[in-house]
């Protein structure tokens, strides 16, 4: 039953998305991703996941789950509905105590199943004036765990404006999705080494200046 | 069939006769100079041509649904002109009331007043109303950083894409003795000398285009092909005249003031491009850029072309 209602949830979500941000995609060397890839983005609107789901041609969307904090997706039973059924979310404790399986581990089973993931290594919602925060380390454990899977840096550029923290009217802008040259860990690189490549690999896509940052200035 | 609808079936029969042979010559340059898809130059014209068919069938669908299809039709390029255009302004947090405003109560609201034709308060309703308004929901949020410049943007935006893109189909409005029922072919008429001199302006410039006319804006443009198109273009539009409710002397005097005008508006559009370092305005129609690379020159010949017309042709 849930699924039947699943379905058409996804598809009003995805127009919608269209239609307030007409998104555009740019992949790396415009070519599409491979089926084994880990998709890891800024994070600056909860839509984040939305837009890249929403690019990705259908037999890539299908195996493709977003990694979320549990915390903030079973919150009600509307957002369980949405996180869980309609994008079939690989939902994580983000708390360490309360945990009942590691992130990497969950992360894992998912990956074992042959999807691939939407990761937001800054772990929350950059609210900052840095374009990027620094990455937590679940990357990195996934790049070591599972060399198979490409890892894609993608930049999210403008839903933040779309939709900043605290509004609930979305304002339509255009967005772009950019897809970076797909990455894998180096041999005997270290966690810090690769997270600092990977964190630059995914600034390098960011627009130079947005106009938004020009009247900051 | 009434005379309306046998001049609009000539009408579409031309446009699509017109298209049907750039279509034949754009598969013949690219067999003979292209085959592997390897000329840009080919490749583009052939997307452009693509996209002038669906122009043309959306807009002869909006004509067969009569006001309310052209209404959509309009209201829809103003919804994506507006977003393309405000994706590039300097806007912050503060501004999101304002914006949402713009898009979701001003943007219908300019139509709604079309569809009831109440002329007194279309005609003011942006820039009286909403260029109030917008300041000051602005302001109440108590960001004063750039004010000006912020509202200036927002302001310009709704000018151009929503005010002026609107007087297309305003034309719809106007009562025009002995043109009963008529008035779909004034838009016709506007928007095939428009988009035919844009054209004409780029044929021209690249047979005999020899000096630049603003190389700093828009390196393309030449004052061969610029003479050139609005010639051309103002002598087709004195031959449409059987479509208006000019004479013929009076249709070529109309095309060429919307030539001229279209002309200035893309080369304005242009300086606020290179201002904010973008080649389009967007990607929505594949080979033109944005709607608002299509629509630049319509929007600054509209209110015109509608004011003239309104002014010495029309009874209230």
């Amino acid at each position: 039953m849930k699924s039947l209602i699943a379905r058409p949830v996804a598809v009003i979500v995805l127009l919608f998305a269209r239609a307030i941000t007409a998104v555009r995609p740019f992949w790396y060397e415009g070519r599409l991703p491979r089926r084994r890839s880990i998709f890891f983005a800024n994070h600056s609107s909860h839509g984040d996941f939305i837009l890249i789901w929403a690019v990705l041609p259908p037999r890539l969307r299908r195996r493709v789950r977003p990694v979320a904090g549990a915390d903030y997706w079973l919150k009600s039973k509307v957002r369980g509905f949405i996180g869980r059924d309609v994008f079939n979310a690989v939902l994580i404790e983000r708390n360490r105590e309360g945990r009942t399986m590691d992130p990497v581990e969950s992360m894992g089973e998912a990956m074992k199943e042959g999807s691939s993931l939407i990761l937001f290594p800054e772990g929350t919602r950059n609210q900052s004036d840095a374009s990027l925060q620094s990455f937590k380390s679940g990357l990195f454990h996934l790049a070591a765990l599972h060399p198979d899977f490409e890892l894609v840096p993608v930049w999210i550029a403008n839903l933040n404006r779309v939709m900043p923290k605290g509004e609930f009217v979305p304002i339509p802008l255009i967005c772009t999705v950019t897809f970076g040259e797909p990455m894998h860990l180096a041999d005997g690189e270290g966690k810090d080494a690769f997270l600092e490549r990977a964190r630059g690999a995914l600034l390098a896509l960011a627009p130079k200046k947005a106009a938004a940052e020009r009247v900051e200035e | 069939m009434s005379p309306t609808q046998f001049d609009m079936m000539v009408l579409v029969l031309g446009v699509f006769g017109i298209l049907l042979v750039a279509s034949f010559v754009g598969q013949i340059l690219e067999r003979r100079l292209s085959p592997d898809g390897s000329n840009p130059a080919i490749e583009n014209l052939n997307a452009r041509i693509n996209a002038w068919w669906v122009m043309a069938i959306l807009i002869a669908i909006a004509f067969i649904a009569g006001r309310i299809g052209v209404l959509l039709l309009f209201g829809f390029c103003s919804f994506a002109a507006l977003r393309e255009f405000v994706t590039l302004t300097n806007t912050r947090r503060a501004d999101h009331w304002a914006l949402a405003t713009a898009f979701f109560v001003v943007l219908p609201l300019q139509y709604v007043l079309l569809w009831i034709e109440d002329y007194e308060i279309f005609s003011v309703f942006i820039p009286v109303y909403a260029f109030l308004l917008m300041p000051i929901i602005s302001a109440v949020r108590g960001d004063t950083q750039h004010f000006l410049v912020r509202i200036a943007e927002v302001q310009w935006a709704l000018m151009i894409c929503v005010f002026c893109a609107s007087h297309v189909p305003a034309l719809l409005t106007l009562h025009i003795p002995g043109y009963e029922g008529r008035n779909v072919l004034l838009i016709a008429f506007l928007v095939i000398v428009v988009q035919l001199s844009d054209v004409l302006q780029y044929v021209w410039g690249k047979m005999i285009g020899r000096t630049k006319i603003a190389p700093r804006l828009s390196p393309s443009k030449t004052v061969e092909g610029f003479l050139g198109g609005v010639v051309s273009a103002s002598l087709i539009g004195a031959g449409l005249w059987w479509i208006t409710p000019f004479s013929p002397v009076q249709a070529g005097a109309m095309a060429f003031l919307i030539t001229l005008m279209g002309f200035f508006g893309g080369l304005v559009m242009s300086a606020i491009k290179r201002d904010r370092g973008v080649k389009d305005w967007g990607h929505l129609i594949d080979g033109h850029g944005g709607l608002i690379d299509r629509l630049d020159s319509v929007v600054f010949s509209a209110p015109i072309f509608f004011h003239l017309t309104h002014y010495f042709w029309s009874q209230p």
